[in-house]
């Protein structure tokens, strides 16, 4: 008990910053993958985020060697990290509209091929660099100066969220139709993409890899089993994602456990939990 | 005497995929105000005639003049009905948000009321309206069907065009199906497209065959056939004994009179 009480105090207290920046980077992600994580689940590219998310490590090892070797001093992993995340997204995006009985094996073949270029580049980087922080991240490590990066993307996904609501609800769920009504649906797909691709980036250096692709499905997918339409699901997933973050937080710091894998845990647990909730009251209306 | 102006036009029209030919040499056209029935069997490219005539595919040869214009231009005007089968039934969506989609625009989040307003007229029309706020997935597949077409009136759109509209449907929402369509003949153009080559319904003033090859092509061409009513009237038989020229209308040069 007093440990919740430590836990409070300190989120209150000015003497720990780390604290109280990585409750608010959760309530900031929260948004993100409230929102599009939504867009995500209904348009079914969970798979692909999940491709774009893991080829980013190929960028960010190339740049942590380019940095540590001199070639390009102050290179920041995250620059890396955005380039292979818009590449990656354009192949990928490229051969779903071009080629969609290759969309599998290209979307597998970015996704390890991103992550070995990562790895062999951060084996040669000088000094001691692990891959593994990167794939869970550490939600402590969060500075104000990316929490204000994380405010601007917020505010600008929920922009266009709202002023493309009819056009993102419509192509995810009939393209051919929203193809008729001269919805430019391939621009759509692709913009979502992008978007989701920098979204990415920006939060897998703060939470980590595993994390951003469990939270862009986990609360979406949980709040689908209660919305009844694309905005109460990307409401209800921004609360649950914010309910995981803060709940793993808090478990996490009690148990002196990593916050970012607590969080997917926990999330994970609530998914088949209402998963399996949903199968059990089905076949008893089924019985009845 | 008035004259009523053709709704789609195809002259010479040849299509092919990269390693498959599809048409070969098509002409055909109806006028506005008609109901017509495009039937063929299963792969005779009865979806890609589809595609052509909405502008999503272009021929490589030809010409496809959809409402005197071309498709991509004009397909705003037709209200399209699609077979929907690879519809997600855990899509968070309501009855009326579907049919609001109708009156979607390329980009504009559209005027709210109107859409509303008009979405809810249509719902009318296909005797839904009191199933507006009914989760979609919640319905049956021949209230779904019907929730599809009120999606594409609501645009008011001057041509209705359903693909396979009573695949999976049971015969009373078929019947209920075609009893909304019934309505709607004559103040709109109306096309269906359908793998039953037998039986139409009687509803149906001409039909189109796409199951010919010409002398020397690869790809299909499309013939008319006569009807023959049976059932009571109920429904009438595509005659496959008597073909006639896919471009003769009986109609004078330059539309059908009134």
């Amino acid at each position: 008990m007093s440990n919740i009480q430590d836990f409070f105090s300190m989120l209150f207290s000015p003497d720990f910053p780390f604290i109280r920046n990585a409750f608010f980077a959760g309530v900031l992600s929260s948004v993100l993958f409230g929102v599009l994580g939504s867009v995500v689940t209904v348009k079914r590219i969970a798979g692909l985020a999940g491709a774009i998310s893991h080829a980013v490590l190929g960028g960010i090892g190339i740049a942590l060697y380019l940095s540590a070797t001199g070639k390009v001093p102050g290179l920041s992993p995250m620059v890396g990290a955005i380039i292979f995340a818009l590449l990656s997204a354009g192949i990928i995006g490229v051969v779903s509209l071009r080629s969609k009985q290759r969309e599998d094996t290209v979307i597998q073949a970015i996704w390890a091929i991103g992550m070995s270029i990562g790895v062999l580049f951060m084996a040669k980087t000088p000094g001691y660099t692990d891959p593994s922080s990167y794939l869970f991240g550490n939600i402590l490590l969060i500075t104000s100066s990316d929490l204000t990066l994380l405010a601007l993307l917020d505010v600008i996904v929920l922009f266009l969220a709202w002023r493309f609501y009819p056009q993102i609800e419509a192509t995810a769920f009939d393209e051919e139709f929203s193809q008729v009504r001269g919805i430019p649906t391939k621009t759509v797909f692709l913009a979502i993409l992008s978007i989701t691709a920098v979204a990415v980036v920006l939060l897998q250096t703060f939470v980590g890899i595993v994390m951003v692709i469990a939270m862009l499905t986990l609360p979406a997918g949980t709040a689908g089993y209660k919305a009844k339409n694309l905005a109460s699901m990307m409401i209800f997933a921004t609360l649950f994602s914010f309910l995981f973050s803060f709940s793993g937080l808090l478990i996490g710091w009690i148990v002196d456990l990593p916050v970012g894998a607590m969080v997917v845990v926990i999330a994970g647990a609530f998914f088949l939990g209402r998963s399996a909730g949903d199968v059990i009251k089905k076949r008893r209306i089924g019985r009845d | 005497m008035n004259i009523v102006p053709v709704a789609l036009t195809f002259h010479d029209v040849s299509f092919s995929y990269p390693h498959l030919k599809v048409l070969d040499d098509v002409s055909f056209h109806f006028h506005q105000g008609e109901f017509i029935a495009l039937v063929g069997p299963n792969g005779s490219g009865k979806s890609t005639m589809l595609k052509l005539v909405l502008g999503l595919e272009s021929p490589q040869t030809g010409t496809i003049k959809l409402l005197g214009d071309d498709p991509v231009r004009n397909r705003t005007l037709v209200g399209y009905v699609p077979q929907h089968a690879s519809y997600d039934p855990t899509f968070p969506i309501s009855v009326l948000e579907v049919v609001k989609m109708g009156c979607i625009g390329s980009l504009g989040r559209g005027n709210k009321q109107k859409n509303t307003e008009q979405a809810l007229k249509a719902l009318e029309q296909v005797e839904m309206k009191e199933l507006a706020d009914r989760p979609y997935n919640a319905l049956s597949g021949g209230q779904r069907r019907r929730v599809l077409v009120a999606r594409a009136l609501a645009a008011e759109p001057a041509m209705l065009i359903l693909d396979e509209p009573a695949a999976n449907l049971d015969r009373e929402s078929e019947q209920r199906l075609y009893t909304t369509l019934g309505k709607l003949k004559g103040s709109t153009t109306i096309m269906i497209v359908t793998h039953d080559m037998r039986i139409v319904s009687s509803l149906i003033d001409r039909v189109f065959c796409l199951d010919a090859h010409k002398e020397g092509k690869k790809g299909r061409t499309i013939v008319q056939h006569t009807l023959e009513d049976e059932m009571e009237g109920e429904t009438k038989r595509v005659r496959h004994d008597v073909k006639i020229p896919a471009d003769y209308c009986e109609y004078p040069a330059g539309g059908k009179s009134e």
